[in-house]
């Protein structure tokens, strides 16, 4: 046995689990898929005196139509998340997102609100919910709900605004904008690994085929998901073309700073995000109808 | 609601089998087939996720055994390695990794094989493309890798899913 001892509680109702967290608060943890937490647990990383499982409670997973978008339950598995006909209809930037996401074996278990919760500042659906304006629904006894901007959300690497005794139980993805082209693209060194830098873009054209609204979030490069609103909004109204992106590219990286790791320099990750941004504004740009 | 546990009764089905053991809450799955059960064909390397060799199937779905705990599995049905084969006759896609020189000494086969059962029973006739994706959860130090998508492409062919 690796994890340092435990006692587990396995709730079968939402009122339960927040009764739990409000009862053992920064000592209780909950336990979704447990694809990121048991390597913590049995690295001693985490050491809860209370797991808290929420497999069996009721009504937590599902996935069901929300203001032309999806809204999930927050133990969704990512496998049936992608899966599901009415991701691949509505919410394609996920759909393309979730299979970048660790190996068949991983999303089988791994959930929605787990990655969303765990918010590893190199994951994917942090960066998908950034960039489509998700809604993040946390409740707890003591505060009740409050329903959060991914801005408000992500606070660093691992750091979120779920307070000790709150639960994560809903996260809802509103409907794309008509006409828009969306795009997930990253780089990582191999299939399934954690990317080293990825890109969320959308793009609308308007009649003239001109930019008319941009979308652009990029991932691995600082502890949040990182909304670039400047970009976006000296996109607008610039027709597409090469020129466009590439300063658009230029621009996005501009003022990041990138620490040196095994996995590669500040400078080979500024690269790999310039082209990554470049690609994925490419690929958004095409998938709105602009000519090739 | 019944108060927290430490340690509990597990009951499961495995390989078909009512199976039951007493153990400790934080015993993964890996550690409560192999300690517990006395299932050893269930193999560990890495313990956090990356390597595949623990690979079982939980009510049909390819899962890591050691990233479960095996209170989490109660009332579930797992199948791992030993229940594949019927007496003497292997698995058809065990026989294909035999055919196939799938495996050198064999640690991380296990996890290579469940990998494939679950993927063919889905999808049985994945492209090489297809199979080299599904794969990328698993790790081997001996073959090089072309053998095993060999042998995942021979079981395929014979309609082993
Ligand atoms: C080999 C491997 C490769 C991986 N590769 C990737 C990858 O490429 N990209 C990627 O994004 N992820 C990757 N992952 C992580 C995977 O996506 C996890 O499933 C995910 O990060 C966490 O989801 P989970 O449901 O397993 O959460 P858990 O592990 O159960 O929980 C993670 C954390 O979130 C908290 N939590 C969970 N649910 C809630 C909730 N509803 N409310 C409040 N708090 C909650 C837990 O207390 C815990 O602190 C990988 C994992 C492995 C093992
Ligand atoms: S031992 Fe479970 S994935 Fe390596
Ligand atoms: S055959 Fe030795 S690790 Fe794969």
């Amino acid at each position: 046995m690796k994890p340092a001892p435990f006692a587990y509680a396995a709730p079968t109702t939402e009122d339960e689990v927040l009764d739990l967290l409000a009862e053992h608060g920064d000592e209780g943890k909950v336990i979704a898929g447990g694809q990121s937490l048991l390597p913590m647990l049995s690295m001693r990383l985490a050491r809860p005196s209370v797991l808290i499982d929420l497999n069996g409670v009721a009504g937590l997973a599902g996935i069901t139509e929300f203001d032309g978008g999806v809204a999930f339950g927050a133990t969704t598995r990512e496998r049936a998340a992608e899966r599901s006909a009415l991701v691949g209809d509505r919410l394609p930037v996920l759909a393309e997102a979730l299979p970048l996401i660790g190996h068949e074996a991983i999303r089988n278990r791994g959930t929605i609100g787990g990655s969303i919760a765990h918010a590893d500042a190199s994951a994917e659906l942090p960066a998908v919910a950034a960039v489509t304006d998700a809604q993040l629904v946390l409740r707890s006894r003591a505060g009740g709900e409050r329903v959060l901007s991914a801005a408000e959300f992500f606070q660093g690497h691992y750091t979120t605004a779920l307070a000790d005794d709150e639960l994560l139980t809903e996260v809802r993805i509103p409907g794309s904008p008509p006409g828009a082209g969306w795009a997930f693209t990253e780089v990582a060194r191999r299939h399934g690994d954690f990317a080293l830098v990825g890109v969320a873009a959308m793009v609308v054209l308007d009649d003239a085929g001109s930019v008319e609204a941009a979308r652009l979030c990029l991932m691995g490069v600082a502890d949040v998901p990182l909304r670039l609103p400047a970009v976006e909004a000296s996109l607008a109204g610039q027709p597409v073309s090469a020129d466009t992106v590439a300063a658009a590219a230029t621009d996005a990286v501009a003022g990041l700073e990138l620490a040196s790791d095994v996995h590669g320099s500040g400078d080979f990750r500024r690269h790999l995000a310039e082209v990554t941004v470049r690609r994925a504004l490419t690929t958004a740009a095409d998938r709105a109808g602009a000519p090739a | 609601m019944t108060s927290p546990l430490t340690s509990t009764d597990i009951s499961l089905r495995v390989n078909g089998e009512e199976r039951s053991a007493t153990a400790d809450v934080r015993t993964t799955l890996a550690d409560f087939l192999r300690e517990g059960l006395g299932l050893t064909g269930t193999h560990l390397g890495c313990e956090h996720g990356v390597c595949g060799a623990c690979t079982v199937l939980l009510d049909g779905a390819a899962v890591r055994s050691c990233l479960l705990l095996a209170v989490q599995a109660r009332g579930a049905e797992v199948t791992t390695v030993e229940g594949l084969a019927e007496g003497d006759r292997l698995h058809p896609v065990q026989q294909a990794f035999h055919d196939s020189h799938a495996f050198q000494c064999g640690f991380c086969t296990p996890g290579f094989v469940m990998t494939t059962v679950a993927l063919l029973a889905e999808e049985p006739t994945p492209s090489r493309e297809r199979i080299r994706e599904c794969l990328s959860g698993n790790v081997c130090r001996c073959t090089g890798y072309q053998s095993i998508v060999d042998g995942v492409a021979l079981a395929a062919s014979r309609d082993a899913g």
